[in-house]
């Protein structure tokens, strides 16, 4: 008995409609967020997280809808972000049925959003989501999608971050991003080992090797992934299949 | 029957009220105290701070019906944090006074796992279990929580462990009582809803 390791689909979400695209350029439509939702969670998705990559002030109705119709047909956990700036930004998508929040450019600005948020929410609810790239020796922090640097060590700020009242690390390599050649290991490795809180690799997943090696040389606690799974080149239950035979724990559906 | 979720202003009312929707049974939000003098069934969810639950609980009064409504053998399911409000104290706010039904104080799960305990765990039944009934000795459970009771007791029926055997399921006369979240976990958690309903019945 063990907890067991967490695979976790992700929708991007454009107002009512799943989107991806390589690097969040050349966004294209990948369906309706509440039918792949349904899906993963009959596959044996563990958790799903959904965010809103437009963020955008006029579309916020829409994806609080989003959010509302995708919790009244999951019986999983559900994770909600993009453009979450303040303390009502959270009580907004958690009262649409949200059980966590993820924050990434505005707590790099403002990083008492953290805490404010575990205060009010508990520190389970709050997931750092933390866009890192490698520059020479070490890991920067980067905002804005992935674009600007915030000239910031990920590792400290990792650290910082779960000081503050973090929960949970969303770790994405933007070097591996799009790129479908495997998570960054060495990059989730030293973020796992330098928090207390469980960490979620994101960034570069294909091949079903590609989680096994995470989990068990990456030291990640949960892994995540999104076009892979919207277009069926991986299944979430065959992956996890595939993980129990390589003796990684994980939650096999029915 | 109508099942009264005990709405304090913080946590996971509306995952509970939606799961209990999915299996066609009413409930109600409530707050005051004389909706739950009239309950028929109490649900307390909760997920967060311990003190956030028990200061709403102290603030809106409704410490004394609830205790006053268990005494009576209203049927009760506490879920995560409405599981640690039932011991004495709690290490996450000693400050304050639990509900005192069972003995003992929930403390910090050990610092040599990651914390919080977050993800999906397998329980270990102690003695039979009439929430677990019909659900599967290998099933997975949702589970969000830094803090446990550590059953030293015996009052669980059922233990989970992450660095330390904790208690997961409670089982004493009307009172029920997981430690997971079984409003978020999938078939198994429905079942063990349906397995409250029907004994609250």
């Amino acid at each position: 008995m063990s907890l067991a390791h967490r695979i976790i689909p992700c929708l991007d979400t454009d107002g009512a409609r799943v989107v991806k695209g390589v690097n969040f350029v050349g966004l294209r439509d990948a369906g309706d967020p509440v039918a792949l939702a349904t899906r993963y969670n009959a596959e044996g998705a563990d958790e799903l997280v959904v965010l809103d990559i437009a963020a955008s002030r006029d579309r916020r109705p829409t994806f609080l809808e989003t959010i509302r119709r995708v919790a009244a047909e999951l019986a999983i956990p559900l994770t909600a972000g993009g453009g979450i700036r303040t303390l009502d930004d959270a009580r907004s998508v958690i009262r649409a049925g949200a059980d966590k929040v993820t924050v990434n450019t505005a707590a790099v600005a403002r990083p008492a959003l953290i805490s404010e948020l575990s205060r009010e929410f508990g520190a389970q609810a709050v997931v750092l989501a933390i866009d890192a790239k490698r520059v020479n020796d070490h890991w920067d922090v980067m905002v804005r999608g992935g674009r600007d640097s915030a000239n910031r060590d990920a590792l400290v700020w990792a650290q910082q971050g779960v000081e503050l009242g973090a929960g949970e690390i969303l770790l994405t390599s933007v070097d591996r991003d799009g790129t479908q050649l495997g998570f960054d290991t060495p990059l989730t490795s030293a973020v796992s080992r330098a928090v207390s809180v469980p960490v979620i690799a994101s960034g570069g997943a294909k091949l079903p090797e590609h989680f096994a090696q995470i989990f068990s040389e990456g030291a990640a606690d949960a892994a995540l992934a999104a076009s892979i799974f919207h277009d069926n080149v991986q299944s979430i239950r065959e992956l996890k299949q595939y993980l129990a035979t390589r003796n990684i724990e994980v939650r096999l559906p029915c | 029957m109508n099942v009264m979720l005990i709405d304090y202003g913080a946590g996971n009312v509306t995952s509970v009220e939606r799961a209990l929707t999915r299996l066609g049974a009413r409930s109600q939000r409530s707050h005051s105290p004389e909706c739950i003098v009239k309950a028929e069934a109490l649900l307390l969810p909760g997920v967060g701070h311990y003190a956030a639950l028990i200061r709403a609980l102290d603030e809106r009064a409704l410490r004394a019906p609830l205790l006053d409504a268990l005494q009576r053998g209203i049927p009760f399911l506490g879920v995560c944090l409405g599981l640690q409000a039932l011991y004495e104290t709690s290490e996450e706010a000693p400050e304050l006074a639990g509900l005192d039904l069972l003995p003992g104080s929930v403390r910090s799960l050990p610092g040599t796992v990651k914390l919080p305990h977050m993800g999906w765990n397998q329980l270990k039944l102690t003695r039979p279990s009439r929430l677990l009934e019909g659900v599967s000795a290998d099933a997975y459970f949702y589970f969000a929580h830094s803090f446990a009771a550590s059953n030293v007791n015996g009052e669980a029926v059922a233990l989970s462990n992450h660095g330390a055997d904790f208690a997961a399921v409670i089982e004493k006369q009307n009172i029920f009582a997981v430690q997971f979240h079984p409003e978020k976990s999938g078939e198994p958690g429905a079942r063990l809803l349906q397995n409250f309903l029907r004994l609250a019945a």
